[in-house]
């Protein structure tokens, strides 16, 4: 197939927004799995959550109140997983932890539908994205590229944070080493706690960037959290290096192997995913050396 | 006093059982759990309508047992053991998905109990895989799709893209358009299957739409997909220059408000649409939106019609699982759907085929049909009708 310069613009231009869209996911996911190995299964239905939350703030009040308020109310639900749950599970090896999550993801999964309904919601894109902008020489939807910058956003601003801020060097010595770190007076529980909370609100603020784009289902939760897995095991676990290069490569290798090779689709990216597991298992970029 | 009360009411309950010999057992087999719970709830809503509509007109007298099949094939068949052999139905009614249908078809036909199947649409059940005990008051996937190919050539749409999820359901939904439309003298210009439940980011295959050549774009999409893809559709401004069309499923009244402006336009063909103009359905959709408050959907329609097919077969006389099955085979009659009536060569339905377009009306979005297509049996597909025997 012939195609020219704007339809590989275009393309790029989706794998990009996929690829944010994850990273927001997957950073959440993996600082916390590198903090405290701590493995949550369930940081798909707080994206779920986020969503419904989102849904339902935007009928109330329009998108930016969903938008600002769904990622708070996840933590806040983050809060009452840590306390009642995940704070008592710490020290029960992870394979308890790993059954716990598991089941919590049915858990909430039916109190969503209890709440919301088996019918799939939707959000209208705010008036201010709406539409579609010039952009490199194609017409491209404006909220897609609001999501590439929002991602971008935030991978500068945890940049930032865990680069050059002193709770940024605390969290990395965790990551290293954590009995090391609580030697030297760094209270890890607390940090872990912290960062437990700005993972969730992270997948909740992801949650509620899909909405509009996506629909409001469910599973949506269970449907995003395999890529998700995906993209921590390839990117390696705990490192933000990780979870933007382990994005970049899923939603570039899923978006161009659904133009290219339609038929290996689904299965290019486990492909990849199994030759990341036999050449490096460690992952591309592992927070521990 | 008492006493007499008391034994009066016991005898009451002693002969009430043998006294209505005509009490006929439904099994309604139906997901009330899982992603297709909502269908499940709407085809419930539509038998109890149905039963409760059309009761008067026959001396039987029914009793439901509800079973969740979950959308789960292996449970679902656990499920219709139960219905069959310990509650002893007479009859089973419902089954959404095509997986579920397939799993308890040999059980049905082993059985020897009717099964009026009130959605699930693959074309094997009646057609290579038919029995005479299932009788379908839904629709198979091809006959829904079939009849827009020659609709859409006759239009003037000379090349199509084709897109819809991964899974049989799909391809026989595309594949039966695309037969049509290519011996009606049009192209197929591309087609691509997306992973099924996999995909919810549509972008790469619309830009690949887009750059095919296509003067429009046929798909059929579902539920939570199908929403995705609208919007996504509309936001790539691609429904400006692409016109959509696909099949019904795509807006349905069930989620199309979900989809909200981007809907709006989009052409699709269905067996049913709540806006048809007959006197049955204006009453149909009338009691449905004061029993449940919602707008019909087609699922509705779906239940509807087998809790009337049901009471139709009964009104013959028939009450035992062999004399329903014959009788449910020789159905017909004007519902909200148009004539509708089952094919006794492969017991599939056949009705009229509505193409509507989406448009803003004053609650949100409704349907205008834009054309009445006629009823066409579905061909054979392999089906051997065997006789009705226990």
């Amino acid at each position: 197939m012939a195609h020219d310069l704007g339809f590989w613009t275009l393309q790029a231009l989706n794998a990009l927004q996929l690829s944010m869209l994850l990273f927001l996911l997957s950073i959440g996911l993996t600082v916390i799995f590198g903090l405290m190995h701590f493995v949550n299964l369930a940081h798909g239905s707080l994206y779920a959550l986020g969503a419904y939350f989102a849904a339902s703030l935007a009928a109330v009040g329009g998108y930016w109140t969903g938008f600002f308020l769904a990622p708070v109310a996840v933590a806040g639900v983050g809060i009452l997983l840590y306390s009642g749950l995940i704070k008592r599970m710490r020290k029960s090896g992870s394979m308890a932890q790993v059954l716990v999550t598991f089941g919590l993801i049915f858990a909430l999964l039916d109190l969503t539908r209890i709440f919301w309904g088996d019918l799939a919601l939707a959000i209208e894109v705010p008036a201010l994205l709406d539409g579609r902008l010039g952009f490199l020489g194609v017409e491209y939807p404006t909220y897609r590229l609001f999501i590439i910058a929002l991602g971008l956003a935030i991978f500068g601003a945890l940049a930032f944070v865990l680069g050059r801020t002193q709770i940024g060097a605390m969290i990395r010595a965790g990551v290293d080493n954590d009995a090391m770190a609580a030697c030297l007076g760094i209270n890890v529980e607390r940090l872990f706690f912290i960062v437990f909370c700005v993972g969730c609100a992270l997948a909740g603020l992801a949650g509620a960037v899909a909405a509009p784009l996506l629909s409001v289902t469910p599973d949506m939760g269970l449907q995003i959290l395999i890529p998700t897995l995906i993209v921590i095991v390839i990117g390696g676990l705990g490192s933000l290096k990780g979870a933007i290069a382990g994005s970049l490569i899923y939603g570039f290798v899923q978006t161009f192997g659904a133009v290219l090779a339609p038929q290996l689709a689904s299965v290019l990216i486990y492909a990849l995913l199994a030759a990341v597991l036999v050449i490096k298992p460690v992952g591309l970029f592992p927070a521990k050396g | 006093m008492k006493r007499a009360i008391l034994a009066t009411l016991g005898l009451a309950t002693t002969f009430a059982l043998p006294a209505a010999a005509e009490d006929i057992k439904v099994g309604l087999l139906l997901p009330y759990s899982g992603v297709y719970a909502a269908l499940g709830n709407d085809i419930d809503a539509g038998f109890e309508l149905g039963l409760k509509q059309f009761g008067a007109e026959t001396s039987a007298t029914f009793e439901i047992v509800r079973e969740d099949t979950e959308v789960k094939p292996p449970v679902a068949l656990g499920k219709a053991k139960k219905l069959i052999l310990q509650d002893n139905v007479d009859v089973v009614a419902g089954i959404v998905s095509s997986g579920v249908l397939g799993a308890v078809r040999d059980m049905i036909d082993g059985a020897g109990v009717p099964l009026i199947v009130a959605n699930a649409g693959n074309d094997e059940a009646t057609g290579a895989d038919c029995s005479p005990f299932i009788t379908r008051m839904s629709f198979s996937n091809g006959q829904v799709n079939r009849p827009m190919g020659k609709w859409m050539a006759e239009q003037g749409v000379k090349k199509v893209f084709t897109l819809a999820p991964d899974y049989a359901a799909g391809r026989q939904m595309i594949d039966a358009f695309a037969a049509s439309f290519t011996a009606a003298g049009g192209e197929i210009v591309g087609q691509e299957f997306t992973p099924f439940q996999k995909t919810q980011d549509f972008g790469p295959y619309l830009a690949t739409a887009k750059a095919s050549g296509a003067d429009a774009v046929y798909v059929f999409y579902a539920g939570g997909e199908a929403i995705a893809f609208v919007k996504q559709y509309d936001s790539f401004g691609l429904k400006a220059e692409l016109p959509l069309y696909g099949s019904g499923f795509l807006t349905s009244p069930l989620y199309v408000n979900a989809e909200g402006p981007a809907a709006e336009g989009v052409i699709t063909a269905l067996h049913y649409v709540p806006t048809i103009d007959n006197a049955e359905n204006q009453a149909f959709a009338e009691t449905f939106t004061a029993a449940t408050g919602r707008v019909p959907s087609e699922f509705a329609v779906q239940g509807y019609d087998a809790a009337r097919a049901l009471i139709e077969a009964t009104k013959t006389g028939a009450a035992d699982r062999e004399t329903l099955a014959s009788a449910l085979r020789q159905v017909s009659f004007d519902g909200p759907r148009g004539t509708t009536s089952i094919d006794p060569a492969t017991n599939n339905v056949v009705q009229p085929i509505y193409v509507y377009e989406t448009v803003a009306g004053d609650n949100g979005l409704t349907q205008k049909v834009v054309a009445q297509l006629p009823a066409e049996a579905d061909p054979v597909n392999g089906c051997q009708m065997a006789p009705v025997t226990n």
